[in-house]
């Protein structure tokens, strides 16, 4: 299992949170995955062999967020 | 196509809709208005419309989703100044929003901004700049005037005045000298230090607290997770509803309105945008508030239970009064300090320290000490017998107390320890000695009560009559002495049992089990523990009393600002709703109000960062 924590450019709208979240969640090889609002990022823990980083950014960058950087 | 900034998207289809909006009045409802107003439409929703399609994909519905369907539904209706409006409104509040949210989180990004950036080391007698990561355990550290102390160390060299703001939130300077503590992301105002380094990177204190901070701002309170399903449930509703009127009276504009208030922006964000604001606040001045729960337990706590020792008093014993016999009281504290020079008593040791304070150092040598363990000592001086100590010594050498009894008994009976000064003629004064109140406590309770803090508690291992005397000096409602570690984790717990939610303060040295056990464990003094820095709930990174009432009442400033915030989102919801269904609000009407509410909630908690001026610019005046 894998963590990642995403930095995204900032969240304003409170949609933005469930949308996110809810991509994640159903996204194949996700395990767990919460918003955070105020910092503005995205933690995710996922299995590596099943989906890679790049993908998740990738997805949440189609949703119209732009990930500015990860750790 | 080149990707356009929000700003300018906004400004374009600003425009759009201005144009339109005077063809309307000049030509009216022409193709060309027609034009321009679907020009503004496809602007300012083209980009709405793409974030959704993504979404809906996965099967969430945000509002960008039902903002799209609403304005394709307009369209089709053919009310094209709906939903050009709608969509330039839209795009228009999710822009200043996203300004003035940044806004309140401002503080927090002050304080990141304070990291050090970089480190001038000396190894093996050459000097480099380095990163501050690179810099290792024991590397010794040079910083000159107007740089960043990018370690905490030791200083072993030089002196220098520190701004130590972003650590303890005061912002006049401490000066510092070899052998002091220095702490990362301190700046030195004048002078020069070289530091041995003793934690680097992430263990320091610095880069602790911006850690800490970082998570706290994302530890929801209870309020948020409620309201966060109030409206998991609220927007489903909505569209469900909308869906019935639309089937039931046919009137699609009245239902395509009810969806784009069916997102409860404002109510969503009432929360978190006043707990970041709070929070950061309170980094700013040194106060760590670990989360959004934390921060609504402190708003709404009414009892407060205090530490004894290092927390209302300065932990160490000092002289409280000098009264001589026959001699000044200058002249008694200095054959005291004499007898005492060698003493490791703390009684001792706080005689001379007294006397070094009052008369500079003593240079005088105490002949034929002997220690009367239990008791006090005795020596000589220029040829005469002195005794130090307590009754009991007197006594033994035959020395009587006669009417100084009573003082000396009234002395006690106020919680302190009188060291007796005598010759074989008699006693020559009296010596009282205390653990002292801290300066500020004096007002500390009026202060706190003013604040809504109903009852002051004091737990202490100390006896009965000290406690006793400290409680009534300070004016605690309660407090309870003797006490063991274990007992004092327990009362806590007793405490609650009664009175409800507690908030436990400590200092964190010897009271870290109470700070875990309370409800709320306020660590004063922060800087000083790594135990109290973990396990407390709150974090006051100053060693003084008024960090406490500053705390407590941001705090309130807090859930006060975030209780408006959800009751002013709840009567626009209730609004909003009650206005579309009675078809008192129109579309674009609906939008703006929406835009206007979450706007208004974000500027109400920006207040909040203004806090402690105002407090401060109080105190000033009285």
């Amino acid at each position: 299992m894998t963590n990642k924590i995403y930095q995204l450019e900032t969240i304003s709208c409170p949609s933005c949170i469930a949308k996110i979240d809810g991509m994640l969640k159903k996204t194949e090889g996700i395990f767990s995955s919460e918003v955070l609002f105020n910092t503005s990022r995205v933690k995710v823990s996922f299995d590596e062999t099943r989906i890679t980083s790049e993908e998740i950014r990738n997805r949440i960058g189609k949703l119209g967020y732009k990930v500015l950087g990860e750790k | 196509m080149p990707r356009l900034t929000k700003g300018v998207i906004v400004l374009i289809s600003g425009v759009l809709v201005a144009i339109s909006l005077l063809l309307k009045e000049l030509v009216g409802y022409e193709i060309i208005t027609i034009v321009f107003m679907l020009a503004a439409a496809c602007v300012a929703g083209v980009p709405v419309f793409k974030k959704n399609v993504g979404a809906i994909r996965y099967g969430i519905v945000g509002i960008d989703a039902l903002v799209s369907i609403a304005v394709i539904g307009a369209i089709i209706i053919g009310e094209y100044w709906e939903a050009a409006v709608v969509t330039f409104l839209f795009i228009l509040g999710d822009y200043l929003e996203t300004r003035t949210i940044e806004k309140t989180r401002s503080s927090i990004k002050a304080l990141l901004d304070l990291a050090p950036d970089k480190a001038r080391v000396k190894r093996n007698g050459v000097e480099k700049e380095i990163t501050p990561e690179e810099v290792e355990r024991g590397d010794l550290v040079i910083v000159k005037p107007g740089e960043k102390i990018p370690v905490d160390g030791i200083v072993v060299e030089g002196s220098a005045h520190v701004n130590q703001a972003a650590i303890t939130g005061e912002s006049l300077p401490v000066s510092l000298g070899v052998g002091d503590t220095t702490f990362s992301g301190t700046i030195i105002e004048s002078g020069y230090l070289v530091i041995r380094a003793d934690r680097v990177g992430e263990d320091t204190t610095f880069a602790r607290i911006l850690q800490m901070v970082e998570e706290a701002q994302d530890r929801k309170a209870k309020t948020q997770k409620f309201l966060e399903k109030f409206s998991r449930w609220y927007t489903p509703a909505i569209i469900v509803l909308s869906v019935i009127v639309l089937f039931v009276s046919g009137n699609v504009v009245l239902a395509l309105t009810l969806l784009v208030i069916a997102c409860p922006g404002a109510l969503v964000i009432s929360t978190p945008v006043s707990i970041v604001a709070g929070i950061g606040n309170g980094a700013k001045r040194g106060v760590l508030i670990k989360s959004g729960e934390v921060m609504e337990k402190l708003g709404t706590v009414r009892v407060m239970a205090f530490d004894k020792t290092g927390t209302l008093t300065v932990g160490k014993p000092g002289v409280t009064r000098i009264k001589a016999y026959g001699m000044t009281e200058d002249r008694l504290l200095r054959i005291a300090a004499v007898g005492e020079s060698y003493s490791e008593h703390p009684l001792g040791k706080a005689i001379v320290a007294k006397a070094t304070e009052r008369l500079g150092s003593i240079h005088e040598v105490p002949e034929q000490t002997e220690i009367l363990a239990g008791m006090g000592l005795k020596f000589s001086l220029n040829g005469v017998n002195y005794y130090i100590g307590n009754r009991k010594l007197l006594q033994d050498y035959g020395i009587r107390l006669d009417a100084h009894e009573n003082d000396i008994a009234s002395e006690e009976a106020i919680g302190r320890t009188v060291v007796i000064v005598g010759t074989n003629d008699g006693i020559c004064g009296t010596i009282s000695i205390a653990d002292r109140v801290r300066e500020e406590a004096g007002d500390l309770i009026p202060r706190l009560k003013a604040l809504g803090i109903e009852k002051t508690v004091m737990l202490t291992g100390d006896n009965r009559r000290t406690a006793r005397a400290i409680a009534e000096e300070i004016g605690l409602d309660e407090h309870y002495s003797e006490l063991l570690p274990e007992d004092k984790a327990r009362i806590p717990e007793h405490l609650r049992n009664r009175y409800g939610l507690i908030a436990m303060v400590g200092d964190g040295v010897n009271d870290a089990p109470a700070l875990a056990s309370a409800d709320l464990g306020i660590a004063i003094g922060g800087t000083g523990s790594d135990v109290a820095m973990e396990t407390a709930d709150v974090v006051l990174m100053s060693p003084k009393l008024s960090m406490l009432t500053y705390a407590v009442g941001l705090s309130r400033a807090t859930v006060r600002n975030m209780k408006q915030n959800i009751t002013f989102a709840l009567m626009v919801v209730a609004l909003l709703l009650a206005g579309v269904l009675f078809q008192a609000v129109n579309l674009s009407f609906g939008m703006l109000v929406h835009e206007a509410s979450v706007l208004l909630v974000i500027i109400n908690a920006v207040r909040l960062l203004g806090y402690g001026r105002k407090v401060t610019a109080r105190s000033g005046r009285s």
